[in-house]
């Protein structure tokens, strides 16, 4: 309950990763998929992406390095990855099952 | 004298002087000790309470490199619900692309898994084309509610109406059967929405319903961990003590009704949980120092006493944020910040 300015952004901005405008998606990722607690999965992250923990939070330096591993921005990018595209650069970057990956490899047929 | 602006738990702004400040967060930690048989807060805790809501900032935040991740309960519906007209997938695309969300929830307006179940047919597509157009992981979410499975909404005879007459044992009955049918129904829309490729479930405002809806949970998602062991599974709780509404009902050998977060996180890991999202009431009639102080308190002990990521809940209501439809973020980043800080939790 609660209307947006007040609980999602005040969260997201007083203490929230970022999303998609940093690592948030992508920590989050590990917290779901093998339980890892904040710090592991952070760790995890960084290691994986080559960046620093404060790293992770900087939409400056995430957004560049979002770019280069060509993994979905927050600002689309012509010709580059966006939706399911970038969720099966992460499940390989980050070693990772993407539940909706393996279903749509499935639905066409296994083909890659 | 200085006096520090703060507010009610109705969300209304108030002044308190340095010594109602320090005796409501001093009382705020006492009174979850005491309850939850826990720890209270250290002194120094306090102190940093104490400079949180000292500083005269409108919204303070958490260090940077502290932050955490975010989940989100009703999550689709809050764009609807103050009448911006879009369709969920937008909703989802509003939170990831505008308002930095790490996770989203797809849900349905009526958001309990027993009215889902009948429309599950028309929720897999929404979600497989979200899914598409989506970055971010994605929950599918909805509330156990056993409260639906009684007479006149459900099958079964309605507890409320037995209990006055005396019928206990009939009303033990009811709740017993109830739970169930919600069983079989939560199993059956988690397994759909999972096979059409949610990221996980989320089960919110879970016993809401008393110790009956925290069993129906629990055996769900027990039957969902062997189903799918890769499913992330998050349990968010109603409220911060498991009503006894039936009373003798246990899992695993422990009674469910009483049950404060640090015990009923025990219990979520037990049956296969991935997240577990503890709820603090917000009391309106006390300050938020006060509640503040109180919901860390419970939340601390939940954390140090689980082995898997704690979100806790900080809706409007729960967490030390004030029972208010918009609530002032001055209050809820203070809350948000202390959360986190002084708890070392995973997620909100």
């Amino acid at each position: 309950m609660g209307d947006p300015p007040g609980m999602a952004i005040a969260h997201s901005t007083a203490s929230g990763m970022g999303g998609m405008r940093t690592a948030g998606d992508l920590v989050a990722r590990m917290q779901m998929s093998r339980g890892m607690r904040i710090k592991e999965a952070k760790e995890y992250v960084a290691n994986k992406l080559g960046v620093s923990l404060l790293d992770l939070s900087d939409p400056v330096i995430m957004s560049e390095v979002r770019e280069d591993l060509n993994i979905g921005t927050v600002t689309p990018l012509p010709g580059r990855a966006k939706g399911i595209e970038a969720k099966f650069r992460i499940a390989e970057l980050l070693g990772i099952e993407i539940n909706c990956v393996n279903r749509f490899r499935e639905r066409v047929g296994g083909k890659f | 004298m200085q006096k520090f602006y703060a507010r009610q738990g109705d969300g209304s702004l108030i002044k308190l002087s340095e010594s109602e400040l320090r005796h409501d967060l001093e009382e705020g930690t006492r009174d979850a000790a005491e309850r939850g048989k826990i720890s209270p807060l250290s002194e120094d805790e306090l102190l940093y309470l104490f400079d949180i809501h000292s500083t005269p900032s409108k919204f303070v935040g958490v260090e940077m490199g502290k932050e955490v991740v975010l989940t989100y309960d009703a999550g689709t519906l809050k764009i609807r619900r103050v009448g911006v007209s879009t369709n969920r997938i937008q909703s989802l695309q509003v939170y990831e692309k505008l308002l930095g969300a790490d996770t989203m929830e797809l849900d349905h307006v009526d958001y309990s898994f027993k009215p889902v179940k009948p429309i599950i047919g028309n929720e897999q597509p929404v979600l497989e084309q979200a899914l598409l157009v989506t970055t971010l992981p994605l929950f599918y979410g909805a509330m156990p509610n056993l409260g639906l499975y009684s007479q006149p909404d459900g099958p079964c005879p309605n507890p409320s109406e037995l209990l006055p007459m005396g019928k206990i044992s009939e009303a033990r009955a009811s709740y017993e059967e109830a739970v169930g049918f919600a069983v079989k129904d939560m199993v059956q829309v988690a397994s759909a929405m999972y096979e059409s490729g949610a990221d996980g479930i989320n089960f919110d405002t879970t016993g809401a319903a008393g110790d009956p809806d925290f069993l129906a949970t629990l055996q769900a998602v027990e039957i969902l961990r062997k189903k799918y062991p890769r499913m992330c599974i998050e349990v968010g709780m109603a409220g911060e003590f498991i009503l006894g509404m039936h009373a003798e009902l246990s899992y695993n050998g422990v009674r469910l009704a009483g049950l404060y977060p640090h015990k009923q996180v025990e219990l979520a890991e037990k049956a296969g949980v991935t997240i577990f999202g503890p709820a603090i009431n917000t009391s309106t009639d006390r300050s938020c120092p006060w509640n503040l102080a109180r919901a860390v308190t419970f939340a601390k002990a939940c954390v140090e006493s689980s082995n898997i990521p704690i979100h806790v809940n900080m809706g409007m209501g729960v967490g030390a944020v004030p029972v208010v439809d918009h609530p002032p973020v001055d209050a809820v980043s203070r809350a948000s910040r202390a959360m986190v800080e002084i708890t070392r939790l995973d997620g909100l």
